[in-house]
């Protein structure tokens, strides 16, 4: 005996008559429109990044690399990206990249709000985090089918799907980073006469921007792991060549994919990881530490450097 | 001069049900059985209090007594359950928050314990955040900002990070920060706290020195005792949210209103609390031509004095004791003997606001001080006995209390 014996629920028929029967026909036009923006920002990087040509763009990374990271890492995205262009993946690769950067743009404009409204609000946090939770625990495939019911297939489902898996730690961590400034320092911007506004753009954000920073890297090494999948659905780019590479066994394609995508992570992720170093609260400069190094007697700067207590 | 802040039954109960919690109080439960029955605790308890304008009004208490939370409801970062605060007129207690932001802006500012400057800004901005939240142009606004630096004598350290401070001045950026915007109110929560002694001094003196020229309104918290009798024009004892006595720091250390402040002033150093003015009573005084030694000892022993002053005119010629008075009177026999003949023109002399502990060697000669005023008139003698009597802790003049120089209005009732 089992309760199945008694009552069977049909739940796949549920979702199936809500999704069909009432999401699709009454909403089409909101999820045509909602594709709009996104395919937009799409061209529109797509067609700067296959304008500008190779070296320049290479150029240009390696210099941010230079610039956020270090010698080392700007050698590497030398190297890396030269390497792609040689195995014949570059206009793959650019795809991939404006992909990415729209699906991420898109996570800053809806999840750094969200994660303000957040962190103001505990009510609004009950409600975000087990959305947030669910988010990211549901396997990406489980809504690839409602998404391409809704939106149709091609690369902007594939930019939407990639938005929802790559959303939560932004939000999380906006939230985080703003909740966690000290409330000494808030309640002294409260007591100058701050508005919520000042209070926000003042104080919470500029302090806050470590923090975001770390979510803004999560979110993009999310989007970066959704390329493949997205690629099911309609996306191009590195992603299409390793499913391509899978379909027909070719472990030769599916490899050079795959080393595409490793290569474009690992600079994103240190020149993203280098924005979140710079953007901390400077609590030394370079100066003093030159100056510590020079004069055995003077303070380390960690000590000198630390925020009062 | 106006009451500037009039506080009236001003409560705070932290907790679930402070309406609960407010009835049981107004029943005059204790804070720790209501705290056990409801789990309210009792911040503060219908304090009432005014602040005169331009007065240091010191707030001391022990950790827990209350003494943030009553500050932080002046304005308006804790709201009152119970009670009003008028500030002008306007009641802090019962305003929107668009008032409540004008006023924070425009009339009290606000000096914190650990400082709470914000690490991203450097000195400058964080002295010029208030004028920033104000609208303030940018131009005016660093000019205003080096002013208050220069102010607390920081103007050099303008670019630099707060974090590259030491505490002391560190303090003193949030001192800038508070009279940027040229306040009439500085609420100022334990500033001195977080310092070193020595540092501390240093920074009471200075405050002391600001305020004589800047004049503000200032609440000022401490749990130091000695800084609240050296700060405080009037000072209130907080315990357990209530407060216990209000009065200036003689008042305070002369007549305890209870047990509590009694052990707390206890071990105070009453020479730094009592000044020459404390202690002096009416002279008994003699002129210069015209008066006997005869006089003076008729004199004394009528006022029952050990020793009289003389005066030339308006002036202070100098001193006779009792002795030296009847000894020349007793051998001239029958004839008068000028007063300037027994009289000690060497005589000791100090201002009414001298503190007891500058007193010490004065009268240890034995002879009465003389109190004198700027025009170096005399307005009152210190009996040697009297200053040893205040400084033991027990004026025994109960019989015959010293008239004291200060007028009545200087010297309120103490307790309420
Ligand atoms: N936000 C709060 N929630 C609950 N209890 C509080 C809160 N703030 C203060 N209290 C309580 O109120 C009392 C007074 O605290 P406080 O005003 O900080 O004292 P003080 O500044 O004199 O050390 C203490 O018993 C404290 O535990
Ligand atoms: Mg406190």
């Amino acid at each position: 005996m089992r309760p199945s014996d008694f009552l069977v629920i049909p739940f796949d028929e549920w979702i199936n008559i809500f999704v069909r029967g009432w999401l699709v026909p009454n909403f089409r036009p909101f999820f045509r429109a909602v594709q709009v923006p996104i395919t937009q920002v799409l061209n529109g990087l797509d067609a700067v990044l296959a304008f500008v040509p190779m070296l320049a763009i290479t150029a240009i990374f390696a210099a941010l690399a230079f610039k956020y990271v270090g010698r080392g890492m700007a050698i590497f995205t030398i190297v890396g990206f030269f390497f792609i262009d040689m195995i014949g993946l570059w206009p793959e690769t650019m795809t991939t990249l404006s992909m990415i950067i729209t699906a991420v743009l898109f996570c800053c404009v809806i999840g750094i709000p969200l994660g303000i409204v957040a962190a103001r609000s505990d009510l609004v946090w009950k409600f975000a985090r087990p959305m947030l939770d669910v988010m990211q625990t549901i396997p990406s495939f489980v809504y690839l089918v409602p998404i391409v019911m809704l939106f149709g297939v091609g690369m902007a489902p594939g930019i939407i799907a990639t938005i929802i898996f790559a959303l939560p730690p932004i939000v999380r961590l906006t939230n985080l980073g703003i909740r966690n400034v000290r409330a000494d320092l808030v309640e002294a911007a409260e007591a100058f006469g701050s508005t919520p506004l000042q209070m926000l753009f003042d104080l919470q954000l500029p302090l806050a921007m470590r923090t975001i920073m770390a979510g803004l890297n999560q979110t993009l090494m999310l989007a970066l792991s959704m390329v493949v999948i997205a690629a099911l659905i309609g996306g191009g780019g590195l992603g299409l060549v390793v499913n391509t590479g899978l379909g027909r066994l070719d472990v030769g394609g599916a490899t050079a994919g795959g080393v595409g995508i490793v290569i474009l992570a690992i600079v994103l992720d240190r020149i993203t990881q280098g924005l979140g170093e710079q953007s901390k609260v400077k609590t030394v400069s370079l100066r003093q530490t030159l100056i510590s190094m020079f004069r055995p007697g003077a303070n380390a700067p960690a000590e000198t450097g630390k925020v009062a207590p | 001069m106006a009451a500037k802040l009039k506080i009236k039954n001003l409560t705070k109960i932290f907790g679930p049900s402070p309406a609960e919690a407010l009835k049981r109080l107004r029943a005059g439960e204790s804070k720790a059985t209501i705290f056990e029955a409801t789990g309210n605790t009792v911040g503060v308890n219908s304090a009432s209090f005014d602040v005169e304008q331009g007065q240091i009004f010191v707030v001391m208490g022990l950790s827990g007594s209350g003494k943030s939370t009553l500050v932080r409801m002046l304005n308006g970062l804790i709201k009152p359950t119970g009670g009003s605060i008028h500030i002008d007129g306007e009641d802090i207690a019962a305003c929107s928050p668009a008032t409540l932001r004008r006023v924070r802006r425009e009339k009290v500012a606000m000096v914190f314990q650990h400082f709470a400057l914000f690490p991203h800004m450097s000195v400058i901005d964080n002295a010029a955040y208030g004028l920033k939240i104000k609208g303030v142009a940018p131009d005016e606004r660093r000019e205003r900002a080096q002013a208050a630096l220069d102010q607390v004598g920081l103007s050099a350290h303008a670019e630099s990070k707060p974090s590259d401070l030491s505490g002391g001045m560190q303090q003193r950026v949030g001192l800038a920060r508070g009279l940027a915007t040229d306040p009439e109110v500085l609420l100022m929560d334990e500033p001195f706290g977080a310092l070193d002694p020595l540092i501390r001094r240093d920074v009471q003196d200075e405050l002391l020195r600001l305020q004589k020229t800047l004049k503000k309104t200032i609440i000022f918290i401490t749990h130091d005792l000695n800084e609240a009798l050296l700060l405080g024009d009037r000072i209130a004892i907080m315990k357990d949210g209530e407060v216990v006595q209000i009065g200036t720091a003689q008042d305070i250390v002369s007549q305890p209103a209870n047990d509590y402040v009694a052990a707390f002033v206890a071990d105070i150093d009453r020479g730094r609390v009592f000044t020459a003015e404390t202690v002096a009573v009416e002279p008994a005084v003699l002129q210069l031509d015209g008066d006997t030694a005869g006089d003076a000892v008729r004199t004394m022993e009528e006022q029952n004095r050990g020793a009289v002053y003389v005066l030339d005119g308006e002036q202070i010629a100098g001193v006779v004791t009792y002795q030296q008075a009847a000894a020349a009177d007793r051998e001239s026999g029958t004839s008068d003997v000028p007063i300037a003949e027994v009289m000690i023109t060497d005589y000791p002399s100090a201002d009414p606001g001298t503190q007891l502990v500058d007193l010490y060697g004065h009268a240890s000669t034995g002879l009465p001080i003389a109190v004198t005023d700027a025009d170096n008139k005399l307005v009152g003698v210190v009996e040697p006995e009297a200053v040893f009597a205040q400084l033991s802790g027990d004026p025994a003049q109960d019989e015959a209390p010293p008239a004291p120089l200060a007028d009545d209005a200087a010297q309120p009732a103490a307790a309420r």
